[in-house]
């Protein structure tokens, strides 16, 4: 656990224990002058579990890099609903954290408003843009990564039927599946890509059951590949493949080592590396405001191959793979954006 | 002498039952902080002073508690006809599209003082449309209220998502919002009309619409105790069968206790469309229909409870959030079981005190009644 100030403290309710009490915010007050050169930085999750495996973890893991690395903390906070991102926001540029980094497309209004009040607070926005002076943006080419994932799902396919499970029905996950088909048709021009999202509202993210069973549901229809895009919900995907012997594909986080040998590989979303980035560029005076695009020649997404999926990925895979993403940095492979016109080409 | 059993004076009932069971609350809940490590005082302080210590902790309390006076009174109205209503969350949302629909058609043409009150009757006459369809299957086809309240949840989210996502998105947004309301279909902040009169106040939430949950209030009470519908409503919640007889058309009262009940609900979207986000998004409801149930049952389906427990509900949620703020041990799921546990003494567990209330203010009776007894055999 992180910044457990009060763990140690005697649990005995008496006066003198008021007075620790007490004087605890200012011993951190104290604490906190004295090391008043270095940055106080602060991490705001998307809705749902910090610890989804996913998303929000791979926010939290560059945020503990840069800890360890450092010796500097961090605050965060997990939401409970969509209001509470402003408020979050706003409480960590009164307590004068700085850099804030907001992570996922729903905190768009809410840092919009903060970083306007707070214009010597420098934020970071991941997965949206929001066009301040004191805000950087990242964004993920995710269409790169999943069109390299989708290659490796081709090949791998025995019956030219590949799966995908998304989470909610946004356009972010629509350039997800949109990469992912292209990658799929460019390595094997007659296959088919079957795809489900799980649902409309933000709760498709944290359903694993039902994410299960869109996957058995694909299974039947003679899919054995399945890349799951789904916060929590892909979880159960993955088990769902696991359990049916067929292969799966995770996203965000390496997923690998969840089931060795029965997930493919991981379509590897860098955000670790947009927190890390930010955090250290702010503490070295760094930091620019503007758009980052992070997409395969920056490092920001890729694909995932350890020893956990060494035995599933042939040298054939493997050179294909990497040839379509050394074609994709050079420009000779184009993959389509679906959020460029909110289409995908068919 | 006093051989029955006495009811408790009311000031007890209604006053110090409620203190006693939100201090035994607090005492589980202290122990349970405890337990993980945190002081239980510090914890307290923090939830209490960052709910109402300064003034921006009450703006974010209070604009809590305008949603749940919406839906609580929502509850509430539906409950004296006799119906559960656990569709407040789905007519809030679209009592809310309601609202973002007219002031993205009309934030341009229209005057403030038109747009507000237009849009307003939009919230009130979507939610209460919403709530009339499951009242129609209830009263004339006999489906149960409670099962397609709960449906049309689903089907408010699904519309709500089909909407954004495909509709009325902002071109070029990331996340499914629609464009921000030109100025004249903003509500004004608290902290604006503040300083309008002078007086500073951080920046929340709170905004002109806790004066429409006030209104409400007024109204809820005044129709449902003081006119001839009023009266037919609660009788056919006390005996639907004696309010047939008595000449009262129950499939239409069902369709007006719901439709009121939908109206109210729809007004959340007033807060948070028209008054905190100025945008139509998704999720704005983050499950203030549902609270509202527990918001009717402890306020005791009457407006001054109900009031009073959106301020217990709303100190909460804000404390809440501070708690699980400055304290990082506190996560998010144990804020959660701290408001569970809160909610289960004052409301579910009302009653586990009052026996026991009841043998000591029948044992002070008794002695009370003794005294003089003995005082006259003296004499």
């Amino acid at each position: 656990m992180r910044q457990v100030q009060c763990a140690g403290q005697p649990r005995r309710v008496g006066r003198r224990y008021i007075a620790v009490a007490l004087a605890l915010p200012l011993a951190a007050l104290v604490g906190s002058t004295t090391r008043a050169a270095d940055i106080m930085p602060a991490v705001v999750y998307s809705i749902g579990e910090k610890f989804d495996g996913s998303f929000n973890e791979a926010a939290f893991r560059g945020a503990e890099r840069f800890k360890t690395e450092t010796k500097i903390n961090y605050r965060d906070f997990v939401v409970s609903n969509e209001t509470q991102f402003e408020q979050a926001h706003r409480r960590f540029a009164q307590g004068g954290n700085d850099p804030i980094v907001g992570v996922g497309f729903l905190q768009t209004s809410a840092v919009t408003t903060v970083a306007k009040q707070f214009p010597k607070v420098r934020f970071t926005v991941i997965d949206t843009v929001v066009d301040l002076p004191n805000v950087r943006s990242v964004l993920f080419k995710e269409h790169e990564g999943s069109f390299l994932v989708g290659v490796a799902a081709a090949l791998v396919s025995k019956t030219g039927k590949v799966g995908f499970v998304g989470g909610m029905d946004i356009p972010l996950i629509r350039k997800f599946v949109c990469g992912y088909e292209q990658g799929v048709r460019w390595a094997k021009p007659g296959a088919t890509v079957i795809q489900n999202m799980t649902g409309n509202t933000p709760a498709a993210w944290t359903d694993p059951g039902r994410g299960a069973e869109l996957a058995k549901g694909q299974f039947e229809r003679g899919v054995d590949v399945v890349y799951a895009a789904a916060g929590t919900t892909g979880l159960g995907v993955l088990q769902a493949a696991k359990d049916a012997g067929k292969l799966s594909i995770g996203v965000d986080s390496n997923q690998n080592h969840l089931h060795p040998g029965s997930v493919l590989t991981s379509m590897v979303k860098r955000v670790d590396l947009a927190v890390y980035d930010t955090f250290t560029a702010a503490r070295a005076g760094t930091w620019q405001p503007g758009v980052n695009v992070l997409g395969l020649k920056e490092g920001g997404v890729d694909w995932a191959l350890d020893k956990n999926n060494a035995t599933l990925i042939t040298p054939e895979i493997k050179a294909k793979v990497e040839q379509a993403k050394a074609d994709i940095i050079s420009g000779k492979i184009k993959v389509h954006d679906y959020m460029s016109n909110n289409a995908c080409p068919q | 002498m006093s051989g029955g059993r006495q009811p408790l004076p009311a000031w007890v009932d209604i006053g110090l039952i409620p203190i006693v069971n939100v201090l035994l609350a607090f005492v589980v809940v202290g122990l349970i902080v405890l337990s993980i490590g945190v002081n239980p005082f510090t914890a307290v302080r923090i939830m209490i002073g960052g709910s109402v210590g300064y003034p921006e902790a009450i703006g974010y309390t209070l604009y809590y508690t305008t949603n749940f006076i919406f839906t609580g009174l929502a509850v509430a109205v539906a409950f004296h006809a006799g119906l559960f209503n656990i569709g407040g969350e789905g007519q809030a949302y679209i009592g809310g599209l309601g609202v973002g629909l007219v002031l993205l058609a009309l934030d341009a043409v229209l005057p403030p003082l038109l747009l507000v009150p237009l849009a307003v009757l939009a919230a009130a006459a979507f939610g209460a449309a919403w709530a009339a369809v499951p009242a129609y299957l209830q009263a004339w086809r006999g489906s149960h209220i409670v099962i397609t309240t709960i449906m049309f949840n689903f089907i408010a989210a699904a519309v709500m998502v089909y909407l954004m996502v495909n509709v009325l998105i902002a071109p070029g947004s990331m996340s499914p919002e629609s464009r921000e309301f030109a100025a004249p279909g903003h509500l004004p902040f608290a902290h604006e009309l503040l300083a309008g009169i002078g007086i500073t106040m951080g920046q929340s939430p709170l905004n002109l619409t806790i004066v429409l949950a006030a209104i409400c209030c007024a109204l809820v009470w005044l129709f449902l105790w003081h006119t001839p519908w009023g009266y037919a409503l609660r009788t056919m919640g006390h005996n639907p069968n004696a309010a047939i007889y008595a000449g009262i058309d129950i499939r239409r009262m069902t369709l007006l206790a719901m439709g009121l009940s939908g109206a109210l609900a729809g007004f959340v979207g007033v807060n948070e469309i028209m008054g905190v986000h100025h945008r139509l998004l998704l999720n704005f409801t983050a499950g203030y229909g549902f609270a509202g149930i527990a918001v009717a049952l402890m306020g005791r389906n009457h407006p001054i409870g109900i009031v009073l427990a959106s301020l217990l509900f709303g100190i909460l949620q804000q404390g809440g959030a501070e708690l699980a703020f400055d304290i990082p041990a506190i996560t998010r799921e144990m804020v959660v079981v701290i408001q569970g546990l809160i909610i289960l003494f004052c409301g579910a567990l009302a009653n586990v005190t009052k026996p026991a209330l009841e043998a000591l203010f029948q044992w002070l009776h008794t002695r009370s009644d003794n005294a003089p007894a003995a005082d006259a055999a003296e004499a």
